[in-house]
C-alpha cells in the first residue's frame, strides 16, 4: 500500500506535538513491511530519518520549468532530493506559475515552522502538492492538520484517490472558543472534502462533529501513542534534591495549557508545606503574566521558570521531577504526560485532555479545580505508596501504548475507506 | 429433609466528605451529613422498609415455618437510628416473632480481624452488647465483615464463645466438596461453619432482574425446584446476601419481593423447611474440618480480600489506620473512638480498588481510586494527629500497653484488696458482736 502524506513538520526539527505524532505514526507502519509512505513537508533539513519512509521536501519540487543540469541540482538541494527525482517532478508541472516568486530551480522557498505569512505558505504548499500528486503513485492521501488540508484536497482532485485527514488539533482548542474565521474555513473545507476524518481523541471527535458539523460515521477516534525512549535518554541519572519534591509543568505557557491553574494550585500547596518546588518550563505569551501572578501570591522563592527546553533538556527536567502536571483547559491529545510516565514520573492531568481517555494510572482532575489539583500534588509528595504505585503502574501502562498498534488500526481504516 | 437458611446483612457506611489536605489540623469533622441522611433515607425507603415488612409478613403468614437470620453492623445501626429509626422498629418487631435470629458482626464493618485480634474482639463484644440491648438476645453465631473467614479468625470466634460462623462457599477452598453440608473450623472443632451457596445467592442478588440472563424471568417454583433437585444427602442451602439486594441492587419493580414471598409456600409443597443458623448448628453434625489458611470473602470472583487490600494504596491506608489501633483502644475520648469506627468501614478501602472486573465499581463521591486514597489519607492524617496528641509517638506501643497493664493490674488489685478488707471488717464486726453477746450473757 502506498500512502501520500502531507505534514508540516518532522523530527528532529519540531516545535510541537504534530511532528512527534507524524514520526511515531509513520514509523509504526514499519513492522507491516508493505506500506510505502511519502511524507511531504515544507522544508526538510536533510537530517531527518529516512529509513522507514521517504521525505519529500516541498521546497525542492519545481513548479516552474528551469533548464538546470544534474550537477547543479545536486549541489543546490542534493541533501534533500536526487536530481532524477527533481526531473521527474519537473515533467509534471501543470500550469504557468512563473508569476510566483520562485528561485533558480523553479521552486518556492519556505521559512519553515509557523511564520507570519503562514497563509501564503499554506497556499504555496498546496500548489506544489499538485505537482507531487501528478508525479507520484499512491493509493490514498493522508493530510495532517489544517495546514495541509488544502494540499490534500488538491491532490484528491488531481488523482481521484481517497483523502483522509488527521485532526491533531482544532482552532477551538487553540483559542478557547474564539476561533479565527480564516482558519475555521480552511479546517471546515478540509473536513467537508475528506472521505474520512481521524481525530486524536474522542474529545476532538466531538468538536469535529459538533462545531464543524461532520457526520459522526465519517469521524473516527485514533488515539496517539508514544515512541519508546532511546537508551541514552533512559540512562539520564535523575537529579533529585534531598528532602525536596519538584512538581513540573512543561509546555507552551499559553491560554490553552491552563498555566494559571497550576500557579494557584501551587499557592495552595505552599500554604501547608514548604519542601516542594514548582517548575514551569517552556515559553509563551502568558509567561510574563504568570511571573507576575507568582509574585502576587508570594511564592516566587519556590516557583521557577527555567524557560524553553528542547531535546535532552526536556528529559533531564522530567527525570528530576516528582510530579508532572498538565492542567490543560483543552488538549486534543497531549503527548507530554505519556513522556513523563515513560520517565517514571507520577502524572496529574486535566480531564479535559484527550490523553485522559486512554490513561488510567494517573490522577485526573478538572482543570479549574485547583483544590483537587493541590490535593493530588500534596498526596503524591507525601505518600510514598501513591508515588510508587503511579510510578510503576504508570510506566507499565504507557509502555503498552505503541504506535505499532495505532498503525495496525489505521491500516484497517485505510482499507475500509478505499473500499467505499 | 432439606432446609434453606436465609441470611441478610444490614449495613451502611458513614460516608466521608471531601476533605482537602489544607483541612488537616483545623477540621475534625469528616462526614457529609447531607449525603449520609439522603443515602440512608433512600436505602430505608426503597429497600429496608419494604424488605423487612415483607419478611415480617412472611413470618406471620407461615405460622413459624418461615425463618430468617439478620445481622447489622453497629455503624449501620447508628446510621439507621439517626436517619431512619422506623427500620429499627421493624427489626425489633421481627426479633419479637421468635423466627428471626440476629447474628453478631464487627461493630465497624471493618477489617480488624485481619490485623488486630484485640481490636476485633473488642468490637465484636461491643456489637454483642448492642444486639442484646436492642433485640434482647445474645447472638451465638458470628459473621465477619465481607464474610471474611480463615482458620485463625474461626479460632478467635470460638474463643469468644460463638457456636457457629458464616463463610463463603468459595470454590478454591471447597474444591470437590459441597457447600450444602455443615463443616467445622480446622483450628477449633467447636465452631461450626455455614457456607454460602454463591450460585443460589447470586441468582437473587446479582441476576434476578437482568433480562439478558438465560433464566430470566425467575419464578419461585423454578428456584425451589433447583434446590429440591439437589442430591438427597445435601441438606443445607445457605442463601446469604445484603438486604439491599431487595430494592437497591435489584429494583422492586422487578417484583423481587413477590418472588421472595412466594418461596415459603412453594418450599412447603416440596418438603423443604427453613432454619436459622443457630438451629442448623444445633441440629446438624459437622461432616469435617474445613481448612482455610488464607482469608476468603464473598467479594469479587476471587473471593478473597483483594477488593479491599489488593494494591499498595489500599495496604498503605490499612496499615496506617491500624498502626494506631492500640492507642485508640487506650483512649477514652468518645469522639475519637467513634471516628475510629467510621474510618474502619471496609468500603473506604474498596473505593481505592484498581481491579477491573468488568463491573463498574461504586466509588461514592470519588471519581478514581487515587481520589479515594487521597481523600482518605488526608482524613487519616488529621485523625492520627489527634491520636498522637493524646499518646505521643515517642512512647512505643509495648511500653504503652505495659503501662496500661500496670494500671489495669492495680485496679484489679485494689478491687481484691477492697474485697479482702470488707471481709476482714465483717469478720471483725462479727467478733465484736459475739464478744458483746458473751459479755451480755
Amino acid at each position: 500500500m502506498k500512502v501520500l502524506m502531507f505534514g508540516w513538520e518532522f523530527p528532529p526539527h519540531i516545535s510541537g506535538g504534530l511532528g512527534t505524532a507524524s514520526y511515531g505514526l509513520t514509523k509504526g507502519f514499519l513492522p507491516q513491511g508493505d506500506v510505502e509512505i511519502k511524507f511531504c513537508i515544507p522544508k526538510p533539513y536533510g537530517d531527518e530519518d529516512n529509513s522507514f519512509l521517504r521525505i519529500v521536501g516541498m521546497n525542492s519540487v519545481p513548479i516552474v520549468w528551469k533548464d538546470v543540469d544534474s550537477s547543479y541540482v545536486e549541489s543546490r538541494v542534493g541533501a534533500i532530493i536526487r536530481p532524477e527525482e527533481y526531473y521527474r517532478y519537473r515533467d509534471h508541472i501543470y500550469g504557468d506559475f512563473s508569476y510566483m516568486n520562485t528561485n533558480d530551480l523553479g521552486c518556492m522557498e519556505f521559512a519553515g515552522g509557523y511564520p507570519e505569512n503562514l497563509h501564503e505558505e499554506i497556499n504555496n504548499y498546496s500548489i506544489i502538492a499538485g505537482v507531487v500528486a501528478r508525479t507520484e503513485e499512491f493509493d490514498i492521501i493522508h493530510s495532517h492538520d489544517w495546514l495541509t488540508y488544502p494540499a490534500g484536497i488538491h491532490a484528491k482532485q488531481v488523482s481521484g484517490k481517497k483523502l483522509v485527514i488527521h485532526v491533531h488539533a482544532t482552532d477551538f482548542d487553540r483559542s478557547r472558543g474564539n476561533v479565527n474565521p480564516t482558519v475555521y474555513a480552511i479546517e471546515k473545507n478540509g473536513m467537508d472534502h475528506a472521505d474520512h476524518i481521524f481525530c486524536v481523541s474522542e474529545l476532538t471527535r466531538r468538536t469535529v462533529i459538533d462545531k464543524y458539523h461532520q457526520h459522526p460515521d465519517k469521524v473516527t477516534t485514533l488515539h496517539n501513542a508514544v515512541t519508546p525512549l532511546s537508551d541514552d535518554i533512559m540512562a539520564i541519572e535523575p537529579k533529585k534534591i534531598p528532602n525536596e519534591k519538584v512538581v513540573t509543568f512543561l509546555g507552551r505557557i499559553t491560554m490553552q495549557k491552563g498555566p494559571e491553574y497550576f500557579v494557584e494550585a501551587a499557592a495552595q500547596v505552599l500554604k501547608k508545606t514548604r519542601n516542594i518546588r514548582f517548575c514551569m518550563a517552556g515559553s509563551g505569551d502568558m509567561m510574563n503574566d504568570m511571573i507576575k501572578l507568582v509574585a502576587q501570591r508570594g511564592i516566587a522563592d519556590r516557583f521557577h521558570f527555567p524557560g524553553f527546553m528542547r531535546g535532552r533538556q526536556v528529559y533531564e527536567c522530567l527525570k528530576a521531577s516528582d510530579v508532572y502536571i498538565m492542567p490543560s483547559v483543552s488538549e486534543p491529545f497531549g503527548i507530554s504526560p505519556l513522556e513523563a510516565m515513560q520517565c517514571d514520573v507520577p502524572t496529574i492531568i486535566s480531564k479535559q485532555s484527550g490523553c485522559a481517555e486512554i490513561l488510567d494510572k494517573c490522577i485526573k482532575t478538572d482543570y479549574w479545580d485547583i483544590n483537587a489539583m493541590a490535593d493530588a500534588i500534596y498526596a503524591i509528595c507525601n505518600n510514598d505508596s501513591l508515588y510508587e504505585y503511579l510510578k510503576v503502574e504508570g510506566r507499565r501502562e504507557v509502555d503498552a501504548i505503541t504506535w505499532e498498534n495505532v498503525a495496525l488500526k489505521l491500516r484497517r481504516l485505510y482499507e475500509q475507506v478505499m473500499a467505499h | 429433609m432439606k432446609t434453606i437458611c436465609f441470611y441478610f446483612e444490614i449495613h451502611q457506611l458513614r460516608q466521608l466528605k471531601r476533605y482537602r489536605f489544607f483541612d488537616i489540623g483545623s477540621d475534625h469533622y469528616y462526614y457529609d451529613d447531607y449525603a449520609n441522611a439522603s443515602a440512608v433515607a433512600e436505602l430505608a425507603e426503597n429497600s429496608y422498609v419494604p424488605a423487612l415488612t415483607t419478611l415480617l409478613d412472611m413470618i406471620k403468614e407461615n405460622n413459624g415455618d418461615f425463618k430468617v437470620a439478620l445481622s447489622a453492623s453497629g455503624v449501620g445501626l447508628e446510621m439507621l437510628e439517626l436517619y431512619a429509626p422506623q427500620v429499627i422498629e421493624l427489626l425489633k418487631e421481627l426479633a419479637k416473632t421468635g423466627c428471626c435470629e440476629f447474628l453478631c458482626e464487627p461493630y465497624s464493618h471493618g477489617l480488624s480481624s485481619l490485623v488486630s485480634p484485640t481490636a476485633f474482639k473488642e468490637e465484636v463484644e461491643r456489637m454483642q452488647r448492642k444486639v442484646k440491648e436492642l433485640f434482647g438476645t445474645q447472638p451465638k453465631v458470628l459473621r465477619n465483615s465481607g464474610l471474611i473467614y480463615s482458620d485463625e479468625i474461626g479460632e478467635m470466634a470460638a474463643s469468644m464463645g460463638f457456636k457457629g460462623m458464616l463463610a463463603e462457599g468459595a470454590k478454591h477452598i471447597l474444591a470437590w466438596k459441597s457447600p450444602h453440608f455443615l463443616y467445622n473450623c480446622a483450628n477449633a472443632s467447636g465452631l461450626k461453619l455455614l457456607l454460602r451457596d454463591f450460585k443460589f445467592s447470586d441468582d437473587i442478588s446479582l441476576r434476578f432482574s437482568n433480562p439478558e440472563w438465560s433464566e430470566y424471568p425467575l419464578f419461585a417454583e423454578t428456584y425451589v425446584d433447583w434446590i429440591a433437585s439437589l442430591p438427597q444427602e445435601e441438606q443445607i442451602v445457605n442463601i446469604f446476601m445484603n438486604l439491599s439486594a431487595f430494592g437497591m441492587a435489584q429494583p422492586l419493580s422487578s417484583h423481587i419481593l413477590d418472588f421472595l414471598k412466594a418461596i415459603p409456600a412453594v418450599a412447603k409443597e416440596r418438603g423443604i423447611s427453613f432454619s436459622t443458623p443457630s438451629e442448623i448448628v444445633e441440629k446438624f453434625k459437622s461432616v469435617g474440618a474445613l481448612e482455610v489458611p488464607y482469608p476468603t470473602s464473598w467479594m469479587d470472583e476471587e473471593r478473597d480480600t483483594t477488593s479491599w487490600l489488593g494494591n499498595t494504596l489500599q495496604r498503605e491506608a490499612f496499615d496506617k489506620l491500624y498502626s494506631v489501633a492500640e492507642r485508640v483502644a487506650l483512649s477514652d475520648d468518645k469522639k475519637l473512638k467513634q471516628d475510629w469506627d467510621y474510618l474502619q468501614a471496609a468500603e473506604n478501602f474498596r473505593f481505592m480498588t484498581t481491579k477491573s472486573n468488568g463491573i463498574i465499581t461504586e466509588r461514592s463521591i470519588y471519581d478514581s481510586p487515587y481520589d479515594a486514597f487521597t481523600n482518605y489519607m488526608n482524613i487519616l492524617g488529621d485523625f492520627m494527629a489527634r491520636v498522637r496528641a493524646q499518646y505521643p509517638e515517642e512512647i512505643d506501643n509495648e511500653e504503652l500497653s505495659a503501662l496500661k497493664q500496670v494500671i489495669e493490674n492495680q485496679e484489679v488489685e485494689i478491687v481484691q484488696l477492697e474485697a479482702e478488707l470488707e471481709a476482714l471488717k465483717a469478720k471483725a464486726a462479727k467478733k465484736t458482736t459475739r464478744k458483746k453477746k458473751e459479755v451480755a450473757e
